[in-house]
């Protein structure tokens, strides 16, 4: 494992970060005036209970009908996109996926690569990757664009600049573009990144992209998008590199209008995007354009593990429409950056821990009222509370043989565990739970008017003088 | 939702579970929930062997601890009477999560579907199988209703505490910003993640504040205790002497409305 | 073993239960229906118009008028068609009387990328067919008619037959059988290209056309 990987500690630092943003009332209200829009947009996308409902299901189905074969169907892509002439790369990590990556473009000298929006690309780190191999990595998406031009990190799947104001983003152009003024309108500043990435995409070597949906039964390799860069970039450069996780496959065509549908609706509130861009081979022989050589790499990354547990497996039905973060509480009150993972909010949270490994992910899983916002609106019905709670099990469990995931047990604590057998102990004990809160109900002026976090924003607990059981007795 | 559709006949006798919250920090709320059972015809039961549902432990990620408490709660009701719980939030770990937490146990799986079917919410049980219909006693007021996240979206009886306070002619319910939002309790996340958690129910006492209606009620103690305790360390913080948001148990002030 | 074979027998020895195949026509059958042509027009022009292209109804022995009007207004010059298609040799005959530069694509993209991404204002290209339900555009790029000439245009302008137009995505694709045999590149497009990633704010022209025109040819009247 590479070295940025190996520091990858999301956990640490993890409160720290979400209280920054917390304390800073402009983030907290920009945050949730953002999340509010995109909610009433994915509302209105949705008038109808029943079809939302019933569509949901069949999401569900589709995505696990399709779990239910991959291996077969990775099989069955493999076989018809290497006969539609598009080679197929597999990886096991972020490291070995860079490294078919950068093979491919030491072999055409590529010095330029234009990205289209790829989330699997953010998880490998490719930019680092390309850097130190001395290729340019060029961001296109406009969120990504400005991400990368800030030196930053996308802060949502969906929307990557959502923490950046228009100022801040004048400003950023003004400083980083050559030749450009301030200016904060919406218009002229996309005008200035479509500008400058004309001129990429004119001469780029490799344009690389992520995959909504491959289909098996095709081998085609399906991409949603608004602005038009995905298009150019698996389409005007001289070799196209496709990049995703192993579990975005379907085994029919006819499964895709479904999910496209509940994807763009659930994500930005869309009927449908601009763009669906369904790509089934290089350019064939008399065609005038498209690029001469197409690849796809297949990245495993940890998806295997949850795939090797029934409940865990639940995690690849996700199709990645940030719905969950949208709706999250949490997230809204934190951002994306807090996280520390390359997938923020609900969906970071129980896909996070395959990747990184629970000693690395161990807090995230606590950071949730369980509130189940997140599965109410998921379009695949991921039972996303759930998979919390098991997160929680898996990491605060004594360390066992054969765990079902990397870091089990990291968060396991002697204390913390007699602390809950202590309160077992009480609570499945009728007498000893007589006695302790009636000593609690006779005593509770002696609690501590400082009761840790809690009465950092709370007056403390106070248990009442008589207990329920108390006046019913005296009622007889 | 996930309530059966037919509402069963009208039963003779309750068991009433009164969760360990109730219990020891609002035993008010479970006399009053009992009392308006009562008031019903409804002979109420208080199995006193009862403690908690395990919720805490199953949700911190202890299912083993949390299946020694409700282990022993599966033993409390013999009789095939509706378990009436005054938390939406216990009522849902009973009703959906129990069955799952004795899956590898036959015995107690076939309990725990049993014990399923019986369980109800008590805003549930009063609409919709009592057909309660207040008669309202009080004065105008307006008051404001939060609803808990386990209600609302586990057990699906967010609509029937709002039909109970709409049945009040001289309540008037105010609509607070966000409402189906979380207030930010959690159980143990408000201790783990304070900063959020505080975050979280500083934006819930807001939007109520900002309704201007004179108290909040919710069918679930565990949210009051965190909404009314930010909004009391408020008070206190400004300087008041009296509470700026009191609130309560939907049960305790449907009781006082329709108190003779 | 390879990455390959590491990730298959990984997968392989997860413990899975096979699930039963979805029903996807059944949730179209009962959740969508089926529309006449007007009705579909109809739909097709809200949904579009609403995505912000713009919609003329016109005949197939109109359309090069219309076509001609609106490239006058917007003060275009120069067009670029497919040579190799019937609209397109319409289009290079009749417009260039009319003084519209009439360029056609007819070489691969490497002898004239920086004109095409530099000094073509407009691009003239039939669609498929197109879906109701979303207001969609189906193009089906070939070697006559390249992918590039629908991206890279400022302005895009379609021809649309109103025969062809589907209720949706799914009926479309069963429909004409797309499974037997799908193009290099197909693509569903549904107005111009578009962003909201400053601010949540939407502007239009992110990286494809900024302007998206269809000419819906309907029956002769």
């Amino acid at each position: 494992m590479s070295e940025h990987a190996l520091n990858f500690m999301p956990s640490e630092g993890f409160r720290a970060r979400a209280k920054d943003v917390v304390e800073n009332p402009f983030l907290r209200q920009s945050f949730r005036g953002a999340m509010d829009f995109l909610i009433g947009k994915r509302a209105g996308q949705f008038p109808n209970p029943e079809e939302l409902e019933t569509l949901r299901t069949l999401g569900e189905q589709i995505r696990q009908y399709n779990l239910g074969k991959l291996p077969a169907l990775l099989v069955q892509l493999e076989e018809n996109l290497s006969r539609n002439g598009i080679q197929v790369h597999w990886a096991e990590t972020p490291d070995e996926a860079n490294a078919i990556i950068l093979g491919i473009c030491q072999a055409h000298s590529a010095k330029l690569m234009v990205k289209g929006k790829s989330m699997v690309s953010e998880e490998i780190e490719l930019n680092h990757a390309c850097e130190a191999a001395g290729i340019e990595a060029m961001e296109s998406d406009m969120g990504e664009y400005i991400v990368q031009l800030a030196g930053e990190k996308p802060s949502h799947i969906i929307m990557p600049a959502i923490h950046k104001t228009k100022e801040e983003i004048a400003t950023l152009f003004h400083e980083k573009v050559p030749g450009v003024d301030y200016t904060d309108n919406v218009d002229a500043l996309i005008q200035i990144g479509r500008n400058v990435l004309r001129e990429k995409f004119l001469v780029a070597d490799i344009g690389l992209s992520g995959v909504n949906f491959a289909v098996a039964e095709t081998g085609t390799l399906c991409l949603v998008e608004n602005e038009g860069n995905g298009r150019l970039s698996t389409t005007a450069p001289p070799v196209h590199i496709a990049i995703t996780g192993i579990e975005k496959i379907v085994e029919k065509l006819d499964h895709v209008p479904p999910l496209l549908s509940l994807l763009t609706r659930s994500a930005t509130g869309q009927n449908i995007s601009t763009y669906f861009n369904m790509i089934s081979g290089p350019r064939k022989a008399g065609e005038k354009d498209g690029p001469t050589e197409v690849h796809l790499v297949l990245l495993d990354n940890g998806r295997t593990q949850a795939y090797a547990d029934e409940q865990l497996r639940k995690t690849l039905q996700c199709i990645r429409c940030g719905a969950c973060m949208n709706h999250c509480p949490v997230y809204t009150r934190i951002g994306g950056h807090a996280y520390g993972t390359t997938y923020p909010g609900p969906i970071g949270k129980i896909i996070s821990p395959h990747m990184l490994g629970l000693e690395a992910t161990a807090t995230m899983a606590t950071a949730s009222t369980l509130c189940g916002a997140c599965g109410e609106v998921c379009p695949v019905k991921i039972p996303i509370p759930d998979l919390l709670m098991r997160l929680r099990e898996e990491s605060f469990s004594a360390p066992h043989e054969n765990p079902s995931m990397r870091g089990q047990g990291a968060g396991y604590s002697r204390l913390m565990t007699a602390v809950w057998q202590g309160w077992a102990a009480v609570y499945r004990s009728p007498s000893l739970y007589g006695v302790v809160t009636w000593l609690g109900s006779r005593f509770g002026w002696l609690m501590p008017s400082r009761q840790g976090p809690w009465t950092s924003v709370r007056v403390p607990l106070k248990p009442a003088p008589k207990r329920l059981r108390d006046m019913l007795r005296e009622r007889g | 939702m996930t309530q059966a559709q037919t509402p069963p006949p009208r039963p003779s006798d309750v068991y009433f579970f009164a969760t360990c919250v109730v219990d020891q920090f609002f035993p008010g709320a479970g006399m009053d929930a009992i009392t308006l059972l009562e008031r019903q015809g409804i002979r109420v039961h208080f199995p006193e062997e009862q403690t908690c549902c395990g919720q805490p432990a199953y949700t911190s990620g202890f299912p083993d601890e949390a299946r020694k408490v409700a282990a022993h709660q599966l033993t409390l009701f013999p009789e095939n009477w509706p378990v009436v719980v005054p938390s939406g939030s216990c009522a849902g770990m009973m009703k959906h999560h129990y069955p799952t937490l004795f899956a590898a146990d036959p015995v107690r799986k076939a309990q725990a579907e049993a014990l399923s079917v019986r369980i109800y919410e008590l805003t549930d049980f009063l609409v919709n199988v009592l057909n309660y219909q207040p008669e309202d006693k009080g004065a105008e007021c307006t008051v404001v209703l939060h609803t808990s996240c386990s209600a609302r979206r586990e057990m699906g009886v967010h609509l029937t505490g709002r039909k109970l306070l709409g049945d009040l002619a001289k309540v008037k319910v105010a609509q607070q910003d966000h409402e189906s939002e979380c207030c930010g309790f959690g159980g143990t996340f408000s201790i783990k993640q304070p900063e959020i958690s505080g975050a979280m129910v500083e934006d819930k006492v807001k939007s109520l504040k900002a309704t201007g209606a004179e108290r909040v009620v919710s069918a679930d103690c565990g949210c009051l205790m965190n909404i009314l305790g930010h909004a009391a360390w408020k008070d206190k913080q400004a300087g008041l002497k009296n509470p700026s948001l009191p609130g309560e148990h939907i049960a305790s002030f449907l009781l006082r409305r329709t108190a003779k | 073993m390879s990455a390959r074979d590491r990730i298959l027998a990984k997968l392989n020895a997860a413990p899975v239960l096979p699930k039963a195949a979805p029903d996807i026509a059944s949730w179209y059958a009962t959740h969508r229906s089926s529309e006449t042509t007007a009705e579909k027009v109809a739909r097709f022009r809200t949904c579009i118009e609403f995505a912000h292209a713009e919609v003329y109804e016109v005949t197939h022995a109109s359309w090069l008028q219309k076509l001609w009007e609106v490239l006058s207004a917007k003060e275009i010059g120069k067009l670029l068609v497919a040579p190799g298609t019937a609209h397109g040799q319409r289009a290079i005959t009749e417009l260039s009387q009319s003084g519209i530069e009439c360029p056609g694509y007819d070489s691969p993209i490497e002898d004239w990328k920086a004109e095409m991404f530099h000094d073509i204002p407009a691009s003239l290209t039939a669609s498929r067919c197109a879906i109701a339900e979303t207001g969609t555009l189906v193009l089906w790029p070939d070697a006559d008619e390249p992918r590039l000439m629908s991206l890279v245009p400022p302005v895009h302008i379609v021809l649309l037959d109103a025969a062809t137009i589907h209720n949706t995505f799914y009926e479309a694709m069963t429909a004409e059988k797309w499974k037997d045999g799908l193009p290099t590149n197909a693509l569903l497009i549904s107005g111009p290209s578009k962003t909201a990633d400053i601010q949540v704010t939407l502007a239009y022209g992110a990286h494809g056309p900024k302007e998206l025109v269809v000419l819906l040819i309907g029956e002769e009247a």
